[in-house]
Order: C-alpha cells, then structure tokens, then sequence
C-alpha cells in the first residue's frame, strides 16, 4: 500500500519520489552548425535583439524580449518562409523564476525546418496578439488568457475559451488547486440553485473510497440487509476508518529504513 | 325468463378486470418510458448501442425522444462538466412531471476517476436521482436492467408524484 501523505499542495511538489528516474538531457549545438538557420538569425537580429541562439534536436530555439514578439514573427514569416504557427502557448516558472515563458512553435513547410520563438513575461503584463500574422493563434491565444491570465493585446475576441466565461482563476498557473478552489468547489450550486443552497446540499466528497457505515441508503450489506433508510447507528456517531500505520513505510524518513543512496 | 348471470367475476363472465388507480396509472408509465436524447461522453455510446437494432431498447416501450417536453427519463450518460451542468439542469427543468432520472456511469455517479476542478462530483448535486448505474462505461444490458429497475421503482410507487419522497429532497 502506498503511504498516505496530505495533497494539499500536490502541484507544488511530486508527492512520490522515483529514485531510479534519471532526467533525460537534450544535446545542444551551435546555430553556427546549419546554414540556413545562421541566415534567418542574422535576417532577425537585423531588427529585434536576440538574446539567445541555439540549436536542439535539429530545431533553432531563439531567446527574444516579449516586446518584439509580432516584429520577429513578421520577419520570420515573410522572410524566412516560416508560414505556419504550430503551437503557441505559455509555461507557469513564477515559482522558479518569477515570470513566464511564452513561446512560438512555427514550421517552414517549403524548406522542411521548425522553429520555436521563446520570451519571458513578467506576471501581469501582456503580449501583442499575432493574430493578423498566423489564424491559428486565435484560439492559442484564447487558450493562454483562459489558463494563464496573459493577455494578447489587440486579439479580436479576448474571452475565455474552456472555462465558463463567469469562472475566476486560471487552472494552469501552478498555484492553482488540482481539485479546485472555494469558488470552483460551488460553482455549480452557486449558479443553478444560489449561495442559499450551499449549506443543504454540502461540500464536494472528493474521497473515492468513503464510507458511511450507518447510510443504509446507499451503501448495501452483504449478508446483513436492513430496511432502506433504516436507522442502525443505535446513538453512535459516525467515526472515520483509521489505517494501521505499521503497515506503511515511509522512505523519506531515515529511522527504521536506510536512505537508497546508502543502500547498496 | 332469461337466466342472467349476476356474478360477472366469474370465470367466463364478462372482461371485467379490478385493480387500483396507482396500480393502472403506473403499468402506464412504467411501460412507456421515453429517455431524452442526452449524452454527454462516452457513456452516451453505450447508451446509443442500447437504442440501436442489437440491444433494441423499443422492445421495452423505450423511445428517445430529441426534446426534454417529450421525455419522461433524463439519462445522464457521461462525465458532467461544471461548465454544463447549468444547461443539464435546465434540461432537467423543461421536462414535464412526471420525470425521473438515471445517472449512468462512475462519472455521473461520483465524478469518476476526474477529481478535478471542471468536473460535476456526483450528478447528485444538481439533479435529484433514481437509479445510479454503476460501471465505467456500463454495457448495454446493464444500462437495460437499470431502465428494468426503473420500471420496477414505478410500479411501486404512488400514482400521485406528490406521495412520493425522493432519495435527495434537497434538491426538488
């Protein structure tokens, strides 16, 4: 049985630990090592600073300022062939590093290359929409307000795209509860029955496996039936299952169990 | 003088047959539950199959319809999202009394394996049930027996929908 460990905060830290998983690296090279990929960064540092440059898995990844987002898009598909936006969308590193990264995924169908833009924005802030560029970037953009909160200036219909149009927050910062905050844990019983409701119909049951002994209204009694709806608690309060704690190990505790690096 | 046969209950008498109101009303109802066309996730294929020429759901009186004004049965086929749930309500609230309501599926049931924060924890929330259908997703036989069970809770109940108690009052 796994060790039962609170999730409160299960996005800010795995709650496993796999000491066997050994983090893949990506080689890296220079963008000196393909031609046609040092012609397009000399055509882009012509007109927006570059700050980084490199070359992994046989794609340029180009660091830029976020300010200089539509000016480096346009010239990369005007002048460089790069038609078509395959992906655009933001990563949550404000824990990390306190801002986050928005990137551009663009293909160049005619000479077979991909291409990925990447910038750091600051919390709050907002890109330029490049919508008039690339028609794919729409919905991407749509997507990154709804689960980000970065904003596309001048986007033609900047509203929520998955989440209701009412809904606070946004579920993909890493600060966001998987199962959901006090306002997403009512939002179906504030809606359609009003606040009033809260209180008669409860909060969510997010245990699985919960178990109401004396419910003989959903729970069945193999071997022991009872009437529906019978009352069998016979004045007795409800008490939760405890499980036997000398069952569960804890690796990460170093009494009772050596650490993995020293076992050998 | 004619002989006349005063006692009609009588074997060979005339068709006379005795029963209750309830007991007429509800062989009625029970027996011609037309589901609304509902689904919303996978669930919805099964139920789907239940309707098509293999598993025949008419052989049972049971006829989708494609309007709540129609249907006496909501089946809830399926993962119920918070965004949705608004609208299942108030799909729920334009049929017409006497309604019942089958959650179909883990999902419906409890929220399933989504212990997320876009998902309806148990369809019980918004939407008072009859029959909870367990499985992920249920065969169409196990969906059939449901509509069987459903019949059966018909049968015995009150004619007069105001006699009977519903498992969640809360929401009514």
């Amino acid at each position: 049985m796994r060790k039962y460990v609170p999730k409160d905060n299960v996005q800010g830290k795995a709650y496993y630990t796999d000491r066997y998983h050994v983090v893949p690296s990506v080689p890296t090279f220079d963008v000196e090592s393909d031609e046609l990929f040092v012609k397009q960064l000399e055509a882009l540092k012509a007109k927006v600073e570059v700050k980084s440059a490199k070359i992994m898995l046989g794609q340029m990844i180009v660091e830029i300022n976020h300010e200089d987002n539509y000016k480096a898009l346009e010239i990369l598909k005007d002048e460089c062939g790069y038609a078509m936006l395959s992906e655009m969308t933001a990563v949550d590193y404000l824990a990390k590093d306190g801002n986050f990264e928005v990137f551009y995924q663009i293909l160049n169908l005619k000479d077979v290359k991909r291409m990925r833009l990447v910038m750091r924005i600051e919390e709050g802030l907002a890109v330029e929409s490049v919508v008039s560029l690339f028609k794919s970037a729409n919905f991407a953009e749509r997507e990154m307000f709804d689960m980000f909160g970065i904003k596309a200036n001048n986007h033609p219909f900047m509203k929520r795209i998955l989440m209701p149009d009412d809904w606070e927050g946004h579920p993909l910062l890493k600060t966001y509860p998987l199962q959901g905050d006090e306002f997403a844990s009512w939002y179906e019983v504030d809606k359609i029955f009003g606040k009033d409701a809260r209180e008669a119909i409860g909060p969510e049951n997010r245990d699985q496996t919960r178990i109401d002994r004396y419910d003989t209204k959903r729970f069945s009694r193999v071997g022991y039936e009872v009437p529906f709806g019978a009352d069998i608690s016979e004045g007795e309060t409800e008490t939760p299952i405890e499980y036997s704690k000398t069952l569960l190990v804890d690796y990460q505790k170093a009494d009772g169990v050596k650490p993995a690096e020293h076992r050998k | 003088m004619a002989q006349h046969q005063v006692n009609y209950a009588s074997a060979g008498g005339l068709p006379v047959a005795l029963t209750t109101v309830d007991n007429l009303v509800n062989w009625g109802r029970s027996n011609s539950l037309w589901p609304l066309t509902y689904g919303l996730a996978c669930c919805a294929i099964e139920m789907m199959a239940s309707g098509a020429s293999r598993y025949d759901f008419d052989r049972m009186g049971t006829i989708f319809r494609a309007s709540p004004r129609q249907s006496d049965v909501m089946i809830l086929a399926g993962t119920l999202s918070k965004k949705h749930s608004e609208f299942a309500r108030r799909l729920y609230d334009q049929m017409t009394e006497p309604k019942w309501v089958i959650s179909m599926g883990s999902c419906a049931n409890t929220g399933g394996m989504f212990n997320t924060y876009a998902t309806v924890q148990g369809v019980d929330r918004i939407i008072p049930v009859d029959i909870y259908l367990p499985g992920c997703a249920p065969r169409p036989e196990t969906l059939q027996y449901a509509m069987m069970m459903l019949q059966k809770k018909i049968r015995r109940e009150s004619a007069n929908m105001k006699n009977n108690t519903k498992q969640n009052l809360r929401l009514i």
